[in-house]
């Protein structure tokens, strides 16, 4: 897949991604699924389901792991075939390894059926999982999934827009140049708001909007906030979905630095490791006992969004202390260009 | 009428952008109106130790500040002599709004006009003074601190230093560490906004349940026995009613 759409893993008409791991996952448990029916309908009695799965298992899983991993290997070929063309080399595929695993198995153990059952197996098997992703796909097509981002499309809070005009209103007189500034990046910030924010955006850009975001607040609340930035490590062609990191320092702000009347400090830490990029925030915070919905709403929106984007190989967690408040989120290494 | 005496106005806001922007404002009010700046304060806790030294006649408060919140600070001022005019300022608070509405009170929103000010400040002479009860009803979560009028200013009891509030005739009598105080509130009123933080142990009394060190038995004038609380923090020994004897049992510390 080229470009960097969101939908790794919901195109219509086409193949899955065999590189997300979420495709694999439901990969292994749809196969292992229908090994444990094909294991029941066998044998008919519990007790001697254990030993059928397991004289099953000796052949469906060694298939099953080559499958995967030839497939990952294959993806972006298949992916540039037309779609029944990758289906038909797909079926070929399967019946390929079935065939190499039965012979192999041939000389291993004693009794195997004939090699038939195994192609009928093997086709009704790949078949299933075709017709599945193929009806997850358009569950999640383009469309549908680009309507629940647009629903989900961050908001910022009323009280900022408020206090920042104000907070401008005040600077008219005093510092026209320094208002000028904060108008533009309050504009920059609204276009952002206001754009069509389905498509994932350069980390760099994020960060820049992030840094205009707490210059206004800075404006707001002088010293009471300090922020530290830690992206030294930051791989710069990394994407992310836009908005990510500014409603998770609106709420920081609001919660963490508002309610003190003494200096309090953001940071934000950005990383990578190996195949992620781990964005961590951290804000003092006080334990009242209250809660806050607003705040777990905006974790909800985005724990969904990222899940629209990145499936299983993304995740979001907030964890509290008696003094600090820290959200972590990781989610897979995509560049500018695959 | 526009009356002779400049009308002095105390500012009170934690957003230092937001205080110089009704300072300009006011300047512009004066122009067409007797007014004195009387003074500025980041918090609620600065503006009641700036009053009523500054004698001003009206404060323009902010709602959301740090530490102790609009709504709270109003119900401290209404403990002064001739407590002054409140005009809330906000950015946005749709809950307060409604109330505010509901109960005629006069607020700002922010980006505060001048138009709006000007009237506000024309009508603030006039306008009925707030009252202890709806400022409650605005505000139901429990304040932080209480407030006693000392000699004509407000002096501010943190909640958590309470050992405990005893009914007399007509007061309160809230006791700290340190020493008493006078406070011309019900104690049943009292009761219901900390629920949970303090215990009733007599008729007349309740307890801060963290500064119970435990139970013992006494004699009573009459010579009866009965249960008396033992403090933490002060030699003093209060009195269990026999209504109220479970809770010996359910704190469960004997000494």
């Amino acid at each position: 897949m080229p470009e960097p759409s969101i939908n790794q893993n919901a195109n219509t008409g086409a193949l899955p991604n065999f590189r997300n791991l979420g495709i694999i996952l439901r990969i292994l448990v749809i196969v292992d699924g229908m090994c444990l029916a094909a294991a029941l309908l066998r044998t008919g009695e519990p007790l001697a389901i254990t030993e059928e799965l397991i004289a099953l298992s000796a052949v469906v899983q060694p298939i099953l792991m080559l499958s995967v991993l030839l497939l990952a290997a294959a993806n972006n070929w298949l992916h540039r075939l037309p779609y029944l063309y990758a289906i038909a080399v797909l079926l070929a595929l399967e019946l390929a390894v079935t065939t190499a695993v039965y012979f192999f198995g041939l000389s291993v153990f004693k009794g195997m059926g004939a090699i038939g059952n195994y192609w009928i197996f093997t086709v009704l098997v790949t078949g299933v999982l075709i017709g599945y992703f193929d009806l997850r796909g358009r569950a999640l097509s383009p469309a549908l999934t680009e309507a629940r981002l647009q629903a989900l499309q961050a908001r910022i809070r009323p009280h900022f827009l408020f206090n920042s005009i104000n907070a401008v209103l005040s600077l008219v007189r005093q510092d026209p140049r320094r208002a000028e500034q904060v108008l533009e990046d309050l504009a920059d910030l609204f276009r952002v708001l206001m754009a069509d924010n389905r498509q994932l955006t350069q980390i760099t850009r994020e960060i820049e909007l992030a840094k205009q975001y707490l210059g206004i607040e800075q404006l707001r609340l002088g010293e009471r906030l300090q922020v530290e930035w830690d992206i030294a490590e930051l791989p710069r062609d990394a994407l992310i979905p836009p908005l990510v990191l500014q409603p998770l320092l609106e709420n920081a702000v609001y919660h963490g630095i508002e309610p003190r009347t003494q200096p309090g400090t953001i940071s934000i830490r950005i990383y990578h490791d190996r195949d992620q990029i781990h964005v961590l925030l951290r804000n003092p915070y006080r334990r009242e006992g209250e809660h806050h919905p607003g705040n777990r709403m905006a974790l909800a929106n985005i724990r969904e969004r990222l899940a629209l984007h990145f499936d299983a190989e993304a995740s979001i967690k907030s964890t509290a202390t008696d003094d600090a408040y820290q959200v972590q989120i990781v989610i897979p290494y995509r560049r500018e260009s695959l | 009428m526009i009356p002779a005496q400049p009308l002095r106005v105390l500012i009170v806001d934690d957003e230092a952008p937001a205080r110089s922007r009704l300072r300009d404002l006011l300047a512009d009010c004066a122009l067409r109106m007797p007014l004195e700046i009387a003074g500025e304060a980041e918090n609620g806790r600065r503006a009641l130790a700036m009053l009523p030294a500054c004698e001003a006649d009206v404060v323009l408060l902010d709602i959301r500040m740090p530490e102790m919140d609009g709504l709270e600070v109003a119900q401290h001022i209404q403990k002064l002599d001739e407590p002054p005019t409140v005009i809330f300022t906000t950015a946005y608070d749709a809950y307060a709004l409604k109330a505010f509405e509901v109960h005629a009170v006069d607020y700002l929103l922010k980006p505060i006009r001048l138009g709006r000010l000007f009237d506000a400040l024309s009508r603030a002479r006039n306008i009925t003074p707030l009252r202890l009860d709806m400022l409650r009803e605005l505000k139901p979560d429990p304040r932080a601190n209480l407030a006693v009028n000392e000699r004509g200013r407000i002096r501010l009891i943190p909640v958590g230093d309470i050992i405990f509030l005893k009914a007399e005739l007509k007061y309160v009598t809230v006791r700290t560490a340190e020493r008493e105080f006078l406070l011309e509130e019900s104690l049943a009123r009292l009761e219901q906004e900390f629920l949970g933080r303090f215990v009733r142990i007599h008729r007349n009394c309740l307890v801060a349940k963290g500064a119970i060190r435990g139970f013992e038995r006494a004699t009573a004038a009459d010579g009866e026995g009965h249960w008396a609380v033992v403090l933490d923090s002060i030699p003093d020994k209060l009195a269990v009613s026999r209504r109220q004897q479970h809770i010996v049992r359910e704190f469960g510390k004997l000494l």
